[in-house]
């Protein structure tokens, strides 16, 4: 071995090669099969692409660091399940770019943090956490409620998008700056058109409480509410839910 | 006499104590945050804006300015030839600190990608591989403009890492801008393929980055200040190639019980526990270089820093496997014994060797008999020892009871704690570990101290400098 070993040792272009097929190994072996797609992701129904203004959301949860601190990922664990609610699937995070699983729990996971809160509380909480949760250690996020939104550009941000493999329509495409002001705007033409494009769940109301002017607030409380909300676990294969239970 | 270029590994020397500071600050603030919100300062310096400033600046600032000093010192010492290309040489110090600001800035500002490690835009990211290509040839070109035979053991180090950050950094960056002129993009990659890929990534900045890089600086430095050859030869090659070859499958034990799929979790599992073996024979090549010579550590307190340093690689090193280990991570994941973790490796290994190191360079690089106080150096390594402790051993207490409370049930069969209650309980090792980066901070300001005084030591003539005399 050490005689062979020499020849590495006394041409730099070979050992470059040679250390670079030795890392390469690894990588191609546990990720290439992942592109395997009908492996990876469990089929399930109800998830879909972000709205405009959900998108808009989860760019600001991105830029405020959320990640640092929260998880997106309820593990088969019983005392998760329990606390969280149901695991989560594949699927429900395959339009995230990036994945916002998280690596630290300095507060709750929120997964599924969807529907368990009113936006009134959302609003108070992000205003000034330790008025709802006097014990927190989360910073507040009272500047959200000062900016304002601005839906121009959002066409482009569908778009790099699509390119990614995120299924956005044309038409989706086309009316995103329309859509993103339509979710704050019920029961005109625009919030219908909006419901014919992402669905009959999609929450339409105003989120922060202002009704005059869309904010970032409104934007990250529309994303917090539809967090683990869209995918139809109810017909999602029970006897796996029943094992993690025992 | 060689005539070598000093004057580059100057410039990146000065700028990784620089951003330690720097990054230490940052460091400081967010643990004080997490003991007293209202250190939070909407909306520049909040913890989510903070922690990829501190994490980047620790890593890729002070950790990245220590690689380029310290590969581009022990390429022309082990070759017997200048660098190649000092305007080249020049230009990776000015582009990379240019990438730094343009991370940095972005974080306060918000500009982030939100991949942990990962974060700068492709703005930074497309700057960055600009400059990384150019330290690969540079590099490749000293190399290959060698006038020993052989390429030493601590360039096989350094090559890897050079290399397998650019490829870990092409692989994980490809992204799609929103417009050429705006600073948001989406990653290419979404959900399961982009948190494989990240902790394929992230976990491999560990270890070529954190790992593979200092080694090559275990391998020159220590043997050098030591004055002795590395331990065992067959072992550096054995070392070498089965860390590299092994570490790059470690990832997913990033993501135990995820939706990751099975088989992929237990291959991260299986090659992390099996990574324990090279990361351990390193410490021992590193270590036993001292027999025969183990008195000099009794003296030499720049040496027992490299020493220590190797010591806590073997903690952390055992450590890791550990905590990959499934039902043992399903206890760790998400809690402080992570950060714990990472903080006997940064702190304990990677700073220490760091340190070990600059405290040899300055007098060598400076042309001076010696540092100005061995015993403020003795001073720096056991406040700073102290401060690891107090820091790893609180993440510890604090991770396995948050990990144990949010588990715990009462006997009606519920959940015994709401997440808050596991958070008020947290409150006190908080302190501690901020009082044990504190103590980490005021070592390394002793340091600087320590070093500038030194500078100001009148410079011997070049050729009378010898390392006998360093060690007195």
């Amino acid at each position: 071995m050490m005689e062979k070993h020499k020849k590495l040792e006394k041409n730099s272009i070979l050992l470059l090669i040679f250390t670079v097929i030795a890392v390469s190994i690894g990588g191609i072996i546990e990720i290439v099969p992942l592109f395997r797609l009908e492996t990876t992701i469990e089929p399930i129904k109800g998830v879909r692409p972000y709205t405009p203004l959900e998108l808009k959301g989860f760019n600001i949860y991105l830029r405020e660091g959320c990640y640092t601190c929260h998880s997106q990922q309820i593990r088969p664990l019983r005392d998760e399940v329990e606390r969280y609610g149901h695991y989560s699937l594949a699927a429900e995070s395959m339009y995230d770019h990036p994945f916002q699983w998280g690596s630290k729990r300095t507060g709750p996971d929120l997964a599924r943090l969807g529907g368990k809160y009113s936006d009134e509380w959302h609003v108070e909480h992000l205003i000034k956490p330790q008025n709802v949760v006097p014990e927190s250690i989360m910073p507040s996020y009272k500047h959200l409620g000062n900016r304002v939104l601005n839906f121009d550009d959002m066409g482009k941000h569908l778009k790099a998008l699509k390119i990614t493999g995120v299924p956005y329509t044309k038409e989706m495409i086309e009316n995103a700056s329309k859509d993103g002001l339509a979710q704050l705007r019920p029961e005109t033409e625009m919030a219908e058109n909006l419901r014919n494009r992402y669905g009959e769940k999609v929450n339409i109301r105003n989120f922060d409480g202002n009704e005059n002017i869309p904010t970032e607030l409104d934007a990250l409380i529309s994303y917090l509410q539809v967090l683990g909300s869209m995918a139809d676990l109810k017909n999602y294969d029970p006897q796996i839910v029943e094992e993690v239970k025992k | 006499m060689i005539n070598y270029n000093d004057e580059i590994v100057k410039k990146f020397t000065i700028a990784s104590i620089f951003w330690l500071v720097a990054g230490l600050a940052a460091g400081l603030l967010i643990a004080f945050q997490m003991v007293f919100p209202s250190l939070n300062f909407e909306p520049l310096l909040t913890f989510g804006r903070l922690r990829p400033l501190h994490t980047s600046a620790v890593v890729f600032a002070f950790g990245g300015n220590v690689l380029f000093a310290t590969s581009y010192f022990v390429v022309q010492r082990t070759c017997q030839t200048r660098l190649s290309g000092d305007g080249w040489a020049n230009f990776t110090f000015w582009g990379y600190q240019a990438f730094i600001l343009m991370a940095g800035l972005g974080y306060l500002f918000g500009v982030t990608q939100g991949k942990e490690y990962a974060e700068p835009e492709w703005y930074a990211d497309l700057w960055l591989t600009i400059v990384w290509v150019i330290y690969l040839i540079i590099y490749l070109v000293t190399l290959t403009k060698r006038k020993e035979p052989h390429i030493y053991v601590a360039n096989w180090f350094f090559l890897a890492f050079i290399v397998t950050v650019a490829v870990l950094h092409l692989v994980n960056g490809v992204s799609i801008p929103v417009s050429l002129f705006g600073a948001k993009s989406y990653p290419l990659w979404g959900g399961v393929q982009s948190a494989m890929i990240q902790w394929w990534y992230g976990h491999n900045a560990v270890g070529f980055f954190l790992t593979a890089g200092f080694l090559g600086m275990v391998y020159y430095f220590i043997p050098k200040r030591a004055n002795r050859p590395i331990y065992s030869y067959r072992l550096s090659i054995l070392h070498f190639w089965s860390l590299i070859f092994l570490y790059i499958w470690a990832g997913p034990h990033h993501l135990h019980y995820t939706a990751l799929p099975d088989w992929a979790q237990t291959l991260g599992m299986t090659f992390s526990i099996m990574l324990w073996m090279p990361s351990w024979g390193g410490m021992i090549n590193g270590m036993m270089t001292l027999s025969g010579a183990w008195y000099k550590l009794r003296e030499d307190p720049v040496l027992k820093f490299m020493i220590i340093s190797l010591a806590f690689y073997g903690m952390s090193t055992f450590e890791g496997p550990l905590m990959s280990i499934k039902e043992v991570n399903a206890l760790s994941h998400y809690t402080d014994w992570t950060i714990g973790h990472v903080h006997s490796g940064t702190l304990g290994w990677v700073a220490f060797i760091s340190f070990g190191v600059i405290y040899y360079l300055f007098p060598v690089l400076w042309n001076k008999k010696n540092l100005y106080s061995l015993r403020l150096v003795n001073i720096h390594l056991w406040i700073s020892t102290i401060g690891i402790v107090f820091y790893i051993s609180s993440m510890w207490v604090s991770g396995i009871m948050q990990g144990l409370m949010w588990r715990a049930y009462d006997n009606l069969g519920f959940l015994e704690y709401s997440f808050v209650e596991t958070v008020m309980a947290m409150k006190p090792f908080y302190l501690i570990r901020g009082i044990g980066g504190v103590l980490f901070f005021i070592g390394v300001l002793i340091m600087i101290y320590n070093l500038i005084k030194t500078l100001e030591i009148p410079s011997t003539n070049k050729s009378t400098i010898s390392q006998k005399a360093q060690i007195q």
